[in-house]
């Protein structure tokens, strides 16, 4: 029996009112009030956004904002709210702002706004029509003093990036849509590099890692990848397979370093490097001409695992490039920040790829930092802002 | 058969051959480097080492910045023949220095084999201390490395590259890092000026 049966015949044959929703699954019985609310989501400049929200059939609304909530109730028994994707982007730009960070339904009447970090001040206004209640809510961002006392993490210290909207945008090419993340070393037998206080390079690699990834999903609501969310032993192989499957857009993985010199200080990000047989190998392999079945010949790449990199060395330089320039005055830098090796990890990645070492756990200066709140909500901070001003260049 | 449908199947047929002669000279390439199918030359350096005799050869510590390695003069025995010359320069580079001089090379690790093979590749097998006492970090890890692979490429002309081997085994990285699954050329930025 199709379920459309339901809202058409049903009601003819019973004395209730019988209403059907496809889209929500809801069968209305009886006289209920249950207006169907769309949300949708504006951005008005970077900084502040717009929040419309209709309700159909039409009915009143009280809008209250208590802690980080701004609730809207209405006037009914029961509300329909519409989500889709359409909602949801939207609103990841919202989050990306800073502005509101979820949306729910917290009673039956009641949807609730969990309001971000740089959430300042709301106006609404109302506008009735002939069917619909429509709530226009104009959201402003607070002022920069307010911005910076609201608890970390994600921190929010800086200002939010002028092409926020690009980032997620879907239709470039050049969007950046996931990022792997792979905190270093794990397991019991990898602790890494440790300091003299006993703090392991493997604790500090996957904290950073999992702020980051908090940071990136709610700042610039692209997806993140993260290689390992516990303390477990991850192979190299399996890390960067982590971002070749995933089709991340970037790879960026996180270590910290050590030195046989306690003195020795600062972050580095490096690229990795090939032998020349290795290049001249990609080059040799690389865009052969192959013949296609019912149509013209096209070249295809035929890239060992090994080499994958090699095609974005350009790339990946100029993005560690970016994360210096934007690390430089929040934390400490080693003296030459931009630098290159032959590292294992990043040969396979087949995207923009560095490797960071956030600081020296062999410095005891450095060991309390990299452990700390303070060092790692501000590198997250730069990073982000980095990997903003790196597809920015990218995409000019 | 008629020729029109022969064509397809013989592109198919090339289009297959190509891809399996790829895949064979990727393998054939990857096994040329392992050291298991070189022409190896045990160094066998007690039967030609000359006692007494000692020759000069630049070693490579760690210096004073911590972010490069400085190089050395020393005293070395002198031994007949590439491999076994190349056996006392890391067997030197691996002993104990007196202070300031500061060894990137953990101190338990032992040289347990050194093998050239004719495209002047040598293969360093090192005991595992090398990887299990290493104190982690990438820069401690490039000093451990390129500490070996420039002395032996620095000293000996006839050494173009150099594997390091663990337990006799070829290894990823040291310590998390360094790709050492191929002979890595010598490093003349890692060094000081």
């Amino acid at each position: 029996m199709p379920v459309d049966f339901i809202g058409r015949a049903l009601p003819s044959v019973s004395d209730y009112r019988i209403a059907l929703r496809r889209p929500s699954l809801l069968v209305i019985v009886g006289d209920l009030r249950v207006p169907r609310v769309q949300v949708r989501y504006d951005t008005s400049g970077a900084v502040s956004g717009r929040l419309t929200i209709d309700a159909t059939p039409r009915v009143a609304s009280t809008i209250t904002q208590e802690g980080d909530q701004l609730a809207i109730k209405f006037d009914a028994d029961a509300i329909d709210v519409a989500y889709s994707n359409s909602t949801a982007a939207p609103l990841a730009v919202a989050g990306a702002q800073g502005l509101i960070q979820a949306v729910r339904v917290a009673d039956p009447v009641t949807l609730a706004f969990t309001v971000g970090p740089r959430f300042g001040t709301f106006k609404a206004t109302t506008q009735p029509s002939d069917t619909a209640m429509r709530e226009t809510i104009d959201i402003s961002p607070a002022s920069a003093q307010t911005a910076d006392a609201a608890p970390p993490p994600p921190p929010q210290t800086n200002p939010v990036p002028p092409d926020l909207n690009a980032i997620a945008g879907t239709s470039a090419s050049t969007a950046l849509r996931t990022i792997a993340i792979d905190p270093g070393h794990g397991g019991g037998d990898d602790d890494g590099a440790k300091g003299a206080q006993g703090t392991k390079e493997k604790d500090v690699t996957l904290s950073v890692a999992r702020r980051l990834k908090a940071a990136l999903e709610s700042k610039l609501g692209v997806r993140v990848l993260l290689t390992r969310d516990d303390d477990r032993a991850v192979s190299m192989d399996e890390r960067t397979a982590v971002a070749n499957s995933g089709k991340a857009d970037l790879f960026i993985s996180v270590h910290a370093n050590a030195s046989w010199r306690s003195t020795l200080a600062g972050a580095t990000i490096s690229t990795t490097t090939f032998g020349q047989q290795d290049e001249e190998a990609a080059h040799a392999i690389a865009s052969e001409l192959l013949p296609a079945i019912n149509g013209p010949a096209r070249g295809i790449d035929f890239i060992p695992w090994d080499l994958a990199q090699i095609q974005h060395l350009a790339r990946s330089e100029a993005l560690a490039r970016a994360i210096a320039a934007q690390l430089q005055g929040h934390v400490p830098l080693a003296m030459n920040p931009v630098d290159s090796a032959p590292l294992r990890v990043l040969e396979p990645a087949n995207m923009p790829a560095v490797l960071i070492e956030l600081g020296y756990l062999t410095n005891a200066e450095q060991e309390k930092q990299l452990a700390g709140n303070e060092f790692q909500n501000t590198f997250v901070q730069a990073l982000v802002d980095a990997i903003v001003r790196f597809h920015d260049e990218g995409a000019r | 058969m008629t020729r029109s449908r022969l064509i397809p199947v013989a592109l198919l047929a090339a289009v297959a051959a190509g891809s399996i002669g790829a895949w064979v000279s990727v393998t054939v390439r990857r096994r040329i480097a392992r050291p298991s199918t070189v022409a190896s030359t045990p160094a066998a350096s007690s039967a030609t080492a000359a006692p007494g005799r000692k020759i000069k050869a630049r070693l490579y510590y760690v210096s004073t910045d911590g972010t490069k390695l400085t190089g050395v003069d020393r005293e070395v025995s002198y031994a007949e023949g590439a491999a076994a010359q190349a056996q006392e320069i890391v067997s030197a580079q691996l002993t104990a220095v007196p202070a300031p001089l500061v060894s990137a090379i953990p101190p338990a690790t032992t040289l347990r084999a050194l093998y050239l093979n004719e495209k002047g590749a040598a293969f360093v097998d090192l005991s595992k201390d090398v990887s299990t006492s290493h104190p982690g970090g990438s820069q401690n890890e490039l000093l451990t490395i390129y500490s070996i692979v420039d002395a032996l490429t620095a000293n000996l002309p006839a050494i173009t590259s150099v594997q390091l081997l663990v337990d006799g085994k070829e290894v990823d990285t040291l310590a998390g890092h360094i790709d050492l699954r191929k002979p890595l050329q010598k490093n003349l930025g890692i060094i000081a000026p």
